[in-house]
């Protein structure tokens, strides 16, 4: 602690350049945590995904439709405890950017399948009651400052309505909440019932089937029956663990992940040889004052410990101040409208951001700190 | 770290070589050299550029090794010490002041004095007292607070006494005191010097190129190519 004062005083000297490299370094951890939120915006359907759940979808591709009946057939098959059917209904809200997802469902299922998403007794009856109900993730109501009551228009893009209309005009009656941090709440749920007894087309046919296995050690072999089950038919069917369903959407994009890394090993390995940069000149210019130290009776080892912290201390006050601020700008939420419905600076990042600050002092300022610690006191005392 | 044994010589260099290496070429700077310094003493050296004052005292000081022969002081082979032992005695036992005061720019008075205190164990407020005390000593309690830069070059090298003083040591070694200050300022600062010398009973080794501040020292001795003498050589 004594040296503390030393360390931050060497800071003072060149002001300009200290503040340039702690803004650098600033920006690269902002940077950190935004991609971060990113990463977890992308991954966060994939980490709350059940173990115990497989989705079941057409074998050809997601948008073509398997029929209603096939739950039954499914839940007889050794080793499945329930189905649960969802169709994309991929409507708009007033205007294109106002993006979420819809999905016409079984209510008195949707809450045994997903006990992520947490609703009231009450609210819950309220959906039941009403036909034209929808269930909506609180997300979504604090985005478009929705309240129980509001009647919410959404123009269909797939699904007209027999009377020829596109405009389908749900109640809502319920609010449901997020069990953890990662669980989605922008979605907006509606009732199967209603949606198939008024679409103009496809009576009976539904997108695709969540199954939950009743032991997740045999996920592997109930999802090959299931395809065994409707192989040969007219809708064959492909089956596959929730998470790899949600990752295989994501990575339609490309492999967020490594690009997400891709950006952030560029980003550190510039800022490295900035902060590099900053600690040479430093012990440069004060090999005289460095072999002073020696001479008054600092160690080797003293020398060495002073310089690699006066490395700490710049990429300290950068990192944290640029991880405060990524925590801030990310709280403020999804900077997208609505294309990251989880978005946040996961706390385990956070601890990742901090081993990132030490890393980078270390390997930013252990050559100076090796040169300031191998001065030979006389020769420096010449120079 | 144990006190030094001061009842003889206080400083003894036998033999003592010290070849340095440029490329190639080995220079000899010091050749065979034999000192002997008395506890108490006031020892000026001079000599020409090169001659290799600043070189004997660096090797009394344990801030460099020598080529050949042995360092004693206060009865203690320094040359053989391992660094972390070497800059342990030299925190404990030597106070150094240099022509061109090396103080710390970003740091005040008091706590370019406090520098050597950090390596021992005492509170902060004693270290703060002790380092007043220095400051005091050398007439310069006033400007405490002030930094280098708002320092004039006198007081800059009293404050650079203060903190070679400021931890007790035996030995003060100066390689030209005030071979960068004016008459007047040098002076003061050779006042200083041997009121140390005198009140406080501090063995000082001076390099110097001035016969005025060799002076006021109690002897003082020629060293040419390596080698002493008490008379200057021609």
């Amino acid at each position: 602690m004594k040296y503390l004062y030393l360390i931050f005083s060497s800071l003072k000297r060149k002001k300009l350049r200290t503040g340039l490299t702690i803004l650098s370094i600033m920006v690269a951890f902002i940077l950190f945590g935004y991609l971060t939120a990113i990463r977890q915006a992308f991954d966060a359907g994939v980490e709350v995904a059940g173990a115990d759940r497989l989705i079941v979808r057409h074998k050809v591709s997601l948008i073509q439709l398997l029929p209603q009946s096939y739950e039954e057939k499914m839940e007889r098959i050794d080793g499945v405890d329930n189905a649960v059917h969802s169709t994309w209904f991929g409507g708009i809200y007033q205007e294109p950017r106002n993006f979420f997802a819809q999905m016409p469902i079984m209510p008195e299922e949707l809450f045994d399948m997903y006990p992520e998403y947490v609703i009231s007794d009450e609210h819950k009856a309220a959906w039941l009651e009403n036909r034209a109900g929808a269930l909506v993730g609180r997300g979504l109501v604090d985005r478009f400052g929705w309240k129980l009551g509001d009647r919410i228009p959404i123009n269909a893009t797939i699904w007209t309505k027999k009377d020829g209309g596109r405009t389908w005009e749900f109640d809502l009656v319920a609010i449901y909440d997020g069990a953890e941090k990662g669980t989605d709440t922008s979605q907006f749920f509606f009732r199967y019932d209603f949606f198939d007894e008024t679409r103009a087309m496809g009576e009976g046919l539904v997108g695709w089937y969540t199954v939950r296995v009743a032991d997740p050690d045999r996920a592997a072999e109930v999802a090959a029956a299931i395809d065994v089950e409707f192989a040969n038919s007219a809708t064959e069917t492909k089956t596959e663990p929730e998470g790899a369903f949600i990752q295989g959407f994501a990575n339609q994009i490309g492999n967020i992940g490594f690009i997400i890394m891709s950006i952030m090993s560029a980003v550190f390995f510039i800022i490295l040889l900035v902060a590099g940069n900053t600690m040479a000149y430093t012990v440069r210019e004060r090999t005289n004052e460095l072999a002073v130290l020696k001479a008054i009776g600092f160690t080797d080892r003293g020398v060495l410990g002073l310089v690699l912290g006066e490395s700490l201390a710049i990429t300290l006050v950068g990192g944290l101040l640029g991880l405060g601020l990524a925590w801030g700008l990310v709280s403020m939420g999804d900077p997208t409208s609505g294309s990251f419905p989880v978005f946040y600076f996961p706390a385990g990042d956070m601890f990742v951001g901090l081993a990132l600050i030490v890393a980078m002092a270390f390997v930013a300022g252990i050559i100076p700190a090796m040169q300031a610690q191998r001065l030979q006191i006389a020769d420096a005392l010449r120079r | 770290m144990t006190e030094l044994n001061t009842d003889n010589s206080l400083v003894r260099v036998s033999g003592v070589d010290k070849v340095f290496k440029r490329g190639s070429e080995e220079i000899h700077v010091l050749g065979g050299l034999d000192l002997e310094i008395p506890n108490g003493e006031f020892l000026a050296l001079m000599g020409p550029s090169g001659s290799g004052k600043s070189t004997l005292l660096n090797l009394v000081g344990g801030l460099d090794r020598p080529s050949e022969g042995t360092v004693e002081v206060g009865g203690k082979r320094i040359d053989k010490l391992s660094e972390r032992r070497l800059a342990a005695w030299r925190a404990r036992h030597v106070g150094l002041v240099f022509q061109f005061y090396n103080l710390m720019p970003v740091l005040s008075a008091q706590k370019n004095v406090e520098l050597p205190l950090l390596l021992t164990r005492l509170s902060a407020s004693e270290r703060k007292k002790r380092a007043a005390i220095a400051l005091d000593i050398v007439g310069l309690s006033h400007r405490a607070g002030h930094y280098p830069r708002q320092l004039s070059g006198g007081e800059q090298q009293r404050t650079g006494i203060a903190r070679a003083i400021v931890t007790d040591p035996t030995l003060l070694l100066c390689d030209e005191p005030t071979g960068d200050l004016d008459r007047k300022a040098g002076d003061e600062i050779l006042d200083l010097l041997q009121a140390l010398n005198k009140e406080q009973g501090k063995t000082i080794i001076m390099v110097t190129h001035d016969i005025h501040a060799a002076a006021r020292a109690t002897r003082t001795l020629y060293l040419n190519k390596g080698q002493l003498s008490t008379s200057p050589v021609d």
